[in-house]
């Protein structure tokens, strides 16, 4: 085992720990948080379904976003279904067979990379260019797009540029699954592409990524319009008895 | 009215280019420390203040669940920055909401996320200095909690629950705003917002029964604490007094006496507005509104009704059953509570009132949509039962009725400028440059359908625009209740 292998598990190995425990962490200090009263903004769907296609839209085509700012949501929408494609073609490095959906998918996953680096070209832009998100942008903001501008070209480069031995990384990934360690190619893309993506999961749990489980956890999308059907009381001190005792009086 | 810049209105809203602190003058008032004993808040400042916010917003984030996912979740994609009227009206890019925010976002970050804590310039992240109190003091005073940001965010992020955190920490440190606060004590102590006793609320609704007589000849009460009434009538004390919200509380009684339905007033709880939810309180909001669950069951009422008031209405439909409930004292076969609109709706539907739409000919209607009602409360059967309720009441009693550009109205509806506590005079030049991008689109009615009158259903909208209306050249009688509209439709005495 080279120390190129030794250390590269032990780094995915912590960030798949931290991605996974800080998220789950976070997710479960947002369950554990009482929302004592009822905030949907309205008009709010009165059901648990109709709460459910609400939030399919939220998180399949970012309706509210398309409402409020075209060009965010086209960046956005492109990026993230860019990323979503490159993430299943990226299964083919870690199920063995490959498959066949993941096979039917991988050219699409593998051009969408180009979608990726441009809709992230396109947010880095226009986070410059608008003066208002200028203003409410600090460092870190810039250096998320960074970073995954560099996991989006390094990886296109290993696919479409220059070959590397993706046979190797392959082994060295299905290894550290089945505890069976590989040695990993000591290429230099994959170095900086796999460290890359190492360091996105460590982030993603202390950082502004966690708008993905946010807005599923966001009282004013996810309640129903239900304050005339049923009392939200569980999760506040109720006050009934000093109701009653001023009501047994009738002073008038 | 010298002093003040008022914005121009153009042919469209112009988004101006954010400079941070062009509004950091404009501060409302401090409470007292009587204001601040009164609530049980700490009468000034307190010694060891940024201790005691840091903790306070501990106890806030772990019992909203709203303020912790929404402190985690922006990234600044920017879609909230153009929405607030108070940005678009000021220019101020502490006015943003993704930027007003983050004055409490980076002290979020500070104390309780370890990038905050490791690396705080990377992220943004600030210490609770004097000058960000000072920030905090004066942007989350310039917030009227209206939520029109929170339509167009991503991730449905509420400003306004950042806000309200934002104030119930600096209550807590002793640091309270004068008009909410002071507001608060006289209903504690009085029973409504402008501290009217009884005996002054008694004269005046026997001065309204003698006016509605010398001019339509019918005795329509106002009654007052009366055991055993059908309907108990929470509304807000502005209705007493101010003009032209006194025309909409007689178009109440006129509807509840052609209806035939036995109503009251109470004196224990003369107010539908609940301030308590402009500082972010749930103990003060729950206090304020308990005066109308012990009211409804002295008076042993069947149904309450709230009158026209936007905060008040979403207090009462969205938090009365949490707060005060359950209401299961009252009348199950009726919405409880319920708005005015909706009760005036069913019995036009019903044909239980006799109209003369002509009587209101001489106008053409517009209607605002108040932020309260518009995004955090609902009337009818039916979602989006807010903004056709109030309507088809207009339409059924005035035959003009043009509605304002489709980015102006129902859920993208803009603050009148002065609501969630902002309605001071120490606070006008905010409120007069806030009101804009109402003022732009009720102006392009007016140039183009010759629109006469704007109704709206929330006192503080009603006082707002009789205050800046005449900033915009627009006269301050254009702004009228939607129910002086119905009052003067109705035909009073005559039965179908």
């Amino acid at each position: 085992m080279s120390a190129w292998t030794i250390g590269y598990a032990v780094l995915l190995y912590v960030a798949l720990v931290v991605l996974i425990g800080g998220l789950s962490y976070r997710v479960a200090l947002y369950t554990m948080t009482p929302a004592p009263l009822r905030i949907p903004t309205m008009p709010a769907p009165r059901t648990r379904a109709g709460v459910a296609v609400r939030m399919a839209g939220e998180l399949g085509l970012f309706t509210s976003l398309f409402r409020g700012d075209k060009w965010a949501w086209i960046w956005s929408y492109l990026f993230h279904v860019s990323l979503l494609l490159v993430l299943v073609q990226h299964l083919r490095y870690v199920l063995n067979p490959v498959p066949l959906w993941v096979r039917f998918e991988s050219p699409f996953g593998s051009y969408a990379a180009f979608v990726l680096v441009l809709s992230l070209l396109g947010l880095f832009g226009r986070r410059l260019a608008v003066a208002r998100v200028r203003f409410v942008s600090g460092p870190s903001d810039y250096l998320m797009l960074v970073l995954l501008l560099a996991i989006g070209i390094t990886g296109a480069m290993m696919r479409f540029q220059s070959r590397v031995n993706i046979i190797g990384l392959k082994a060295f990934l299905l290894g550290l699954m089945y505890l069976r360690w590989q040695p990993l190619p000591a290429e230099p893309l994959i170095l900086v592409h796999v460290a890359l993506v190492a360091a996105l999961m460590l982030v993603f749990p202390f950082s502004k990524l966690l708008h993905a489980p946010g807005l599923l956890f966001s009282p004013t999308r996810n309640q129903a319009d239900r304050s005339r059907i049923e009392r939200n009381g569980a999760s506040i001190e109720t006050p009934t008895e000093v109701a009653t005792s001023a009501g047994q009086e009738h002073p008038l | 009215m010298s002093d003040i810049t008022v914005p121009p209105l153009g042919e469209f809203i112009v988004t101006p280019t954010p400079v941070a602190g062009v509004m950091k003058d404009v501060k409302s008032y401090k409470a007292s420390p009587d204001h601040q004993r009164a609530l049980g808040f700490p009468d000034t400042l307190v010694d060891n203040w940024q201790e005691v916010a840091v903790k306070r917003l501990g106890e806030l984030l772990d019992t909203q669940r709203g303020l912790r996912v929404y402190l985690d979740s922006c990234v600044k994609c920017g879609a909230c920055t153009d929405k607030c009227h108070f940005f678009l009206g000021t220019g101020d890019a502490n006015n943003m909401p993704v930027a007003r925010q983050d004055l409490l976002r980076n002290v979020y970050r500070r104390y309780f996320t370890w990038p905050g804590k490791l690396f705080p310039k990377l992220v943004g992240a600030t210490d609770l200095t004097p000058e960000v109190l000072d920030s905090w003091y004066t942007y989350f005073h310039q917030c009227s909690e209206c939520r029109r940001c929170s339509v167009f965010c991503p991730y449905g992020i509420d400003t306004a629950e950042i806000s309200m955190a934002a104030r119930e920490i600096m209550d807590s440190i002793g640091l309270g705003q004068k008009y909410c606060n002071e507001i608060i004590g006289k209903v504690h102590k009085i029973g409504n917002n402008l501290g009217l006793p009884e005996p002054a609320l008694r004269d005046t609704l026997e001065g309204l029964e003698e006016d509605v007589k010398d001019q339509t000849g019918v005795d329509v009460r106002f009654p007052v604490d009366v055991v055993g009434a059908e309907v108990l009538l929470i509304t807000p004390s502005a209705d007493f007094f101010a003009e032209p919200h006194i025309d909409g509380l007689i178009g109440y009684a006129k509807v509840f006496h052609q209806a035939g339905i036995s109503w009251t007033l109470s004196s224990h709880a003369s107010e539908a507005g609940n301030f308590g939810m402009f500082i972010g309180s749930h103990e003060q909001m729950r206090k304020v509104a308990m005066r109308i669950r012990e009211a409804a069951i002295d008076l042993r009422v069947k149904r309450i009704v709230v009158g026209e008031c936007g905060h008040a209405w979403r207090v009462a439909y969205s938090f009365w059953s949490t707060l005060i409930g359950p209401l299961d004292f009252l009348d199950p076969r009726y919405p409880q509570p319920q708005h005015i609109c909706e009760v005036t709706e069913d019995l036009i539907a019903r044909g239980a009132l006799k109209l003369d739409a002509s009587a209101n000919d001489d106008k053409v209607v517009t209607f605002h949509d108040s932020c309260n009602v518009a995004r955090a409360s609902r009337m009818g059967d039916r979602p989006g039962g807010q903004f056709t309720v109030p309507r088809s009441v207009i339409q059924s009693v005035c035959q003009h009725f043009v509605d304002m550009d489709p980015n102006t109205i129902g859920d993208k509806t803009f603050c009148c400028g002065g609501g969630g506590g902002l309605l001071t005079d120490d606070l006008l030049d905010l409120r007069v440059k806030g009101a804009m991008p109402r003022m732009q689109a009720l102006n392009a009615v007016v140039k183009e359908h010759k629109v006469t009158h704007m109704a709206a259903i929330c006192a503080i909208c009603k006082s707002q625009f009789s205050k800046v209306l005449p900033y915009y050249g627009m006269n301050r009688e254009m702004v009228i209740s939607v129910h002086q509209l119905v009052g003067d439709a109705i035909v009073l005495g005559a039965k179908d």
